[in-house]
């Protein structure tokens, strides 16, 4: 990537060389400092998958995994990343490989709706069904209270991901 | 919602976070789990020229109880590490559970625990929990090192004994007696600060009766607001319908929350009567 020309700025803003792998590509890039990740993903690397709604950590929807965790990638600086192992929806079932059994569960369940919010809960819910043991019913409620979803509520997004997780850990 | 412009450094010592902090030609702020301060930078409430990322000092990220019992939790140990530690639930289950409240797994898996005591949102739970373990809080500065007990810590509404240009290091737990613990709080919404919210500690004596009670609330003033009044209605009873219908009283009597958009005094101070039952009743099973 080429250096982007500093722009004029009342303040001094430093530029930052970042390495970081999103999707298991390594990206080089310059950042400025105060560039949010969320920005990092969708208008310099064209990562659009990951949506932005409330910019400041309430409603989810630009939840991504860092080094597997989810983290809001409004509350994120760019620059925090560097070294980090970053996933976003794009990660998922790239070019013609298969849905992951999460993006199945949330298609077969209509857990979709209109879209918006659903790259957070997708990752939400992949982070659940990664981890060791099946995460109890209170946790995946804590972790679906993490994302506002505006269209007709929480019914099937339950059900794809009890899917998911069913299929992933057994009934 | 995007921040102004800053510049961000990632020094690799105390020392150097300290000389960065201190520098007087930059108006500099610590960065710890971002996940308080970014959305201050995004609605412009507050404008560093310079922020001094901790995470990436080496030793900060240590969790570890040392020979004499004490568990320490350095600047940049994560909310969602603490909560899941197998030594924190054993020990210092108020603090897991002061964590299990706070906002959104994704949240406390950036957020820090010494964070949240630094920024002391007077609704925040881990200042209430820091202050009914008896927690000390390890400053470093230009001028030094020194140890402020979480009694004298929290100042005022977003305001502690940590100065501009000094770092909040660790934060102690001493070893304490067994007892058990409970959080209990009212919020609008899961995850939202608490509106108002109770810690209590009850250690039970040989006999079954409260030895020793401590009572917090957050949501109930500029800082954390601990409740004499109540920790004696409590303590030497069965920590039965009586005993927690003085220490409700005490509450009614003695605590003296403020009025916002979310609640009235009232309604605070009657929530608060209602919270602590609920977390003595929790506590004493546990104890
Ligand atoms: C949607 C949402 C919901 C939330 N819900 C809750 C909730 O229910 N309860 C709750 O308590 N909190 C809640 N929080 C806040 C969260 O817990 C933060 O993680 C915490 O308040 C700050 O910790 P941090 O590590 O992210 O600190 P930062 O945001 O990095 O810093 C916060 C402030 O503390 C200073 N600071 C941080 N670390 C140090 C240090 N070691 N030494 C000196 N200064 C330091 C910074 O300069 C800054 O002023 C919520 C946040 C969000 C976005
Ligand atoms: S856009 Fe990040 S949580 Fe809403
Ligand atoms: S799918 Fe429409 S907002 Fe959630």
């Amino acid at each position: 990537m080429n250096r982007p020309a500093t722009p004029p700025l009342a303040e001094p803003s430093g530029w930052h060389d970042v390495r970081l792998t999103v999707n298991g590509t390594e990206v080089a890039a310059q950042v400025e400092s105060r560039l949010l990740l969320g920005d990092l993903l969708r208008d310099r690397l064209g990562l659009t998958g990951t949506h932005l709604g409330c910019e400041h950590g309430v409603c989810g929807a630009c939840t991504v995994l860092v080094d597997g965790e989810p983290v809001r990638a409004c509350l994120t600086l760019a620059v925090q990343c560097d070294g980090a192992d970053l996933r976003t929806v794009e990660s998922l079932a790239p070019g013609d490989a298969p849905l992951t059994g999460v993006q199945r569960a949330f298609h077969e369940c209509h857990g979709m709706q209109c879209g918006f919010c659903t790259p957070g809960f997708v990752m939400t819910a992949t982070a659940l069904t990664e981890r060791a043991d099946r995460p109890s019913d209170a946790e995946v409620a804590d972790a679906l209270s993490g994302h506002l979803c505006r269209c007709t509520g929480y019914r099937n997004i339950r059900r794809a991901v009890r899917q998911a997780l069913d299929e992933r850990f057994g009934e | 919602m995007k921040p102004a412009p800053f510049d961000y450094a990632a020094p690799r010592s105390i020392g150097e976070a300290v000389a960065l902090l201190a520098d007087p030609d930059r108006d500099a702020k610590v960065l710890a789990g971002g996940q308080s301060l970014i959305p201050m930078l995004g609605m412009r409430l507050a404008r560093p020229e310079l922020l001094v990322d901790v995470t990436r000092v080496p030793g900060l990220d240590r969790l570890h109880v040392d020979g004499a019992g004490a568990l320490h939790v350095g600047a940049s140990v994560r909310q969602a590490r603490v909560a899941a530690d197998p030594d924190v639930r054993a020990g210092w289950p108020l603090l897991a559970d002061a964590i299990g409240l706070i906002g959104h797994p994704p949240i406390r898996h950036r957020g820090t625990l010494c964070g949240s005591l630094v920024h002391h949102d007077p609704a925040a739970e881990l200042p209430a929990a820091a202050l009914a373990l008896d927690a000390r809080l390890v400053v470093e500065g230009p001028r030094g090192r020194r140890t402020v007990p979480a009694a004298e810590f929290f100042v005022a509404t977003f305001q502690t004994a940590v100065e501009p240009d000094e770092l909040l290091v660790e934060a102690v737990f001493d070893r304490t007696p067994p007892r058990g613990a409970a959080f209990a709080e009212l919020a609008r919404r899961h995850g939202d600060f608490a509106t108002v919210g109770a810690a209590v500690l009850l250690e039970r004596a040989a006999d079954g009766t409260v030895r020793s009670a401590r009572v917090v609330f957050c949501g109930a003033g500029s800082t954390p607001v601990r409740l004499p009044a109540a920790e004696d209605a409590l303590t030497g009873t069965d920590a039965g319908e009586a005993a927690l219908a003085a220490a409700a009283a005490a509450v009614h009597a003695h605590l003296e929350p403020g009025d916002d958009v979310h609640a009235s005094a009232e309604y605070r101070r009657e929530a608060a009567a209602h919270l602590l039952v609920r977390a003595c009743t929790e506590a004493w099973e546990r104890a």
